[in-house]
């Protein structure tokens, strides 16, 4: 399949903190002891410094990997909880990604299909397009969509080479079933009832959508080895898929124990999951239901585009989370109070920002073409002061870097979302140093000589104007 | 070369208010309460008063910006009038002004004036501000401490030295520093402690903990200076004189370069060069009567001890617990409490320093006072370790 057109390579990722719902359970149970029932398994959660945006980042990293990403001539970010309304947020990602302006970029929003349906439009258009699926959803505190929902984004280069799949085809039903819905000033979906959803939603309109796809591709259903379908409902997919006629094996697991739901970024995570079991030849069936029902038939290629990290990957780096409270306060829904070291005012310049976009959104430093000193932020004179040369530095990416803590603390007395705040010096392997916050820190193993990784996360936030500073922080790199 | 400020410029009169918690206070009762003591001290009427500098960091805090304050304040008759700002350093930032306009002979007599009015914040410890518009982009959301603890780390993978000791000999520079200013009314911590009370205090930015911070604290020091002429004529006998005043600032290698090891400032290692240069000290562990450093934290001032070579690198726990820096030790530091516990008012801390060189170089400094102190050094820092201001001031009998 030389020179086919499909999906290149893939990525996937998911926040290390993993909350424990028998914690949630055991929180709400007073109010809510119906939850109890759903204590069991975690369900992935963001950090406080992170959101749509850096998690697409870092699934983007994943499924990039070394490639050539001036090749790239398109940038889709799909999401129902987009941090920006107006400020597109797929370019926010595209300059964390340091990727050329030459490039159609675009949010695809407004439905849980926004990712499937920005994974058709890719493969079925002839550009080389990065799609990304991104959600962290809120919920209510108490309700079954806490406790269902999970954080994630998955990432698919999709364009000509030696796919790791290719579209045989997709067919779309667009129906307005309206099993939950978010109006733009509310923070938390509104549901009808699940009997409902599933009998007249997931078992109607989804085989119809697989029967109208499998019969325009002439592929009967006992011929699909992997079923990726979302959805929370218990044994939803076992039921559609027998519906279907398709075999029970096919079935993959919506990860409802170990991730939750990602919303529009689920259909991509469970097909980059599939991806990494299939074997060449097999075929996969996506159907991503939503106002109707996104399907795609994939035909599993020889391409080795795996993952740096994938859904494996990401599903082992994981942290178990029980402080129910504290993530309460993370995502908005506890109002802590914070303190008068809180209300320094971060209003944020924008032609400062614009400026230096590529240093602070992309992490670009320099390299002196005379002298080869790697450094950070690249000013107009060289720091090496044997050289100490003018405009002598070439563009120089730090992201993509791994560094050692040279040196750090755990700092109590700064204000800090969650205390206290760890930073210190990173010298950067290949030359470079710089002072930065870390994140993701174990207290017990951080030490001078700490291998740490770049991440790309939220800075701080300016609550009067509604803002959002994005930069990078060091992550411990490898973890036992 | 440079024939450098030694014996150029003498003091005239020094003056330092109460340092504390000054809730009766504004700035500018602070500002002439140091400034009546040194015009006092001094002998002359502020009319003779050449020209003058203003010392203040935080100053949206308390004066607002420019010298006018300081003018306005003080009824000073129309004479220029300077403000300065250089992070903690300010204090000596504005004696320097004044020492180089007399070394000039631009000015017959100048003063320099601190001030930092800090308790007026609703919360404890320093201010916190922007740091300009690029800077809060990138730099971390860090406090003092929090930038100074990292020399801890750094040290201790340098020198492979023990958690404990290095927490320990930062625990007995503070116990030594509240049992000087026990001696000290102007001071504002003047509580004994113990080593287990350090240990015990609650951890502000590891490892530093409550008692490894400096007081954070509402003050004014001042300084007049003239030529020793001018001072023999106004009647001054055992003048004290300047012997070397040395400023390093930092230009980006510590923190953008792939040298420095976070463990020392290299900016103080520079200053110091220069200054035992300028003033001719040799071997400073030998020489050097007594120091006030810039203890802003505990370990700023262990490390500072090899950075001025009174220890020799990797030797400065050792030291320190032996007592050599005790008040009954060989080079005595923070005879007057120090940053620690003289406190911390950041645009008087420098001129304190000196204040206190002063007093025991003119037998002054009552209990506090050292049998015949040749030379008094200063050390006064402003930033945070990885880019910084340090200053180095050194004083002595005029002509010795």
């Amino acid at each position: 399949m030389a020179n086919d057109f499909g999906i290149l390579s893939f990525g996937a990722y998911l926040p290390r903190a993993r909350m424990q719902r028998k914690a949630i359970a055991a929180a709400n149970g007073w109010f809510a002891p119906g939850l109890k029932g759903q204590g069991k398994g975690e369900r992935a959660i963001g950090n406080w410094d992170e959101d749509t945006i850096t998690m697409a980042v870092e699934a983007a990293r994943d499924c990039l990997g070394d490639t050539d990403r001036g090749a790239l001539r398109q940038v889709v970010l799909a999401s129902t909880t987009h941090p920006f309304d107006d400020r597109q947020n797929a370019t926010v990602v595209a300059t964390a990604l340091h990727l050329s302006s030459a490039l159609r970029t675009s949010d695809a929003a407004g439905s849980l299909r926004a990712g499937t349906g920005a994974l058709i439009a890719a493969l079925e258009g002839r550009e080389r397009c990065l799609v990304i699926a991104s959600d962290m959803r809120r919920a209510k505190a108490g309700s079954n969509q806490e406790m269902q929902y999970g954080d994630g984004a998955a990432a698919m280069l999709v364009g000509e080479g030696t796919p790791v799949a290719r579209l045989l085809g997709a067919h779309t039903e667009s129906v307005d079933f309206v099993h939950q819905y978010r109006m733009g000033d509310k923070d938390t979906d509104y549901g009808w009832e699940e009997r409902w959803i599933r009998d007249e939603g997931y078992l109607k309109i989804v085989p119809k959508a697989v029967s109208v796809l499998l019969g325009r591709c002439g592929v009967e259903p006992a011929a699909v080895a992997h079923f990726v379908m979302p959805g929370t409902l218990s044994r939803v997919q076992a039921a559609v898929a027998k519906k279907c006629g398709l075999p029970e094996t096919a079935v993959r697991d919506p990860l409802g124990a170990v991730v939750g739901d990602t919303g529009a970024a689920h259909a991509l995570l469970m097909l980059a999951a599939a991806l990494e079991d299939a074997k060449p030849g097999e075929k996969i069936l996506v159907a991503g239901f939503g106002e109707g029902c996104d399907a795609l038939l994939l035909e599993v290629g020889t391409g080795s585009g795996a993952a740096r990290r994938g859904v494996k990957g990401a599903l082992a780096e994981r942290r178990e989370e029980s402080n129910y409270m504290r993530w309460l306060s993370f995502t908005g829904t506890l109002d802590l109070e914070r303190g008068m070291r809180a209300e320094v005012d971060k209003v944020t310049a924008m032609t400062v920002l614009y400026r230096n976009r590529d240093m602070i959104e992309g992490l670009v430093g320099g390299k002196c073409r005379a002298c080869g000193t790697v450094q950070f932020p690249r000013q107009r004179y060289c720091v090496n002061p044997e050289c100490n040369a003018l405009d002598s530095q070439d563009d120089y990416v730090f992201s993509e870097r791994t560094g050692k803590v040279l040196s750090y603390t755990a700092d109590g007395l700064t204000y800090s979302p969650d205390p206290p705040t760890y930073f210190g010096m990173v010298q950067v392997d290949g030359g470079g140093r710089m002072l930065m916050d870390f994140t993701e820190v174990e207290p017990a193993s951080m030490d001078v000589g700490l291998p740490v990784k770049m991440v790309f996360r939220i800075k701080d936030a300016d609550p009067n104007r509604g803002f959002v500073r994005y930069f990078w922080k060091a992550a411990p790199a490898a973890r036992s | 070369m440079a024939s450098g400020i030694k014996d150029k410029v003498v003091i005239l009169g020094m003056g330092c208010s109460k340092f504390g918690e000054r809730w009766d206070a504004n700035a500018q009762d602070l500002m002439v309460e140091s400034f009546e003591e040194a015009l006092k001290d001094s002998g002359i009427d502020r009319k003779q008063i050449d020209a003058a500098w203003l010392g203040t960091a935080i100053e949206e805090q308390h004066v607002g910006k420019s010298a006018v304050p300081l003018a306005m304040t003080l009824r000073l008759p129309y004479i220029p009038v300077t403000r300065v700002e250089n992070y903690c350093a300010t204090g000596t930032e504005a004696l320097r002004g004044a020492v180089y306009a007399v070394a000039s002979g631009a000015a017959d007599i100048a003063m320099a004036l601190g001030v930092e009015k800090l308790k007026d914040t609703g919360y404890g410890g320093l201010p916190q501000r922007s740091r300009g518009a690029l800077n809060d982009l990138f730099w971390p959301n860090l406090s003092a401490p929090g930038s100074f603890a990292q020399l801890a780390a750094a040290y201790r993978a340098k020198h492979g030295a023990n958690k404990d000791d290095l927490k320990r000999a930062m625990a007995h520079i503070s116990v030594k520093s509240h049992a000087n200013a026990a001696k000290n009314a102007k001071a504002h911590l003047r509580n004994a402690i113990t080593e287990e009370d350090v240990l015990r205090a609650p951890m502000i930015a590891e490892p530093l903990g409550l008692f490894d911070c400096c007081g954070v604290s509402d003050g004014s020091a001042c300084a007049i200076v003239t030529t020793p002429d001018i001072a023999r004529g106004l009647g001054k006998k055992d003048l004290v004189a300047v012997k070397a005043l040395q400023l390093a600032v930092s230009n980006g290698e510590e923190v953008q370069y792939d040298k420095w090891d976070g463990s020392y400032f290299a900016t103080t290692r520079i200053a110091a060069a220069r200054a035992y240069k300028e003033a001719g000290i040799t071997r400073p562990r030998e020489q050097v009567s007594l120091v006030d450093v810039h203890d802003c934290f505990s370990v700023t001032e262990l490390v500072t001890m090899e950075d001025l070579q009174l220890s020799a690198e990797g030797t400065a726990i050792r030291d320190v617990l032996d007592g050599f820096f005790d008040a009954d030790g060989q080079v005595p530091c923070q005879i007057d409490g120090g940053l620690k516990c003289f406190g911390h008012p950041i645009g008087a801390s420098g001129l304190r320093m000196v204040y206190e060189m002063y007093l025991q170089l003119s037998g002054r400094a009552g209990e506090r006072q050292r049998a015949a102190p040749v030379w008094g050094m200063t050390h006064n820092l402003g930033g945070f370790p990885s880019q910084n201001v340090s200053s180095v001031t050194i004083v002595g009998q005029y002509g010795a």
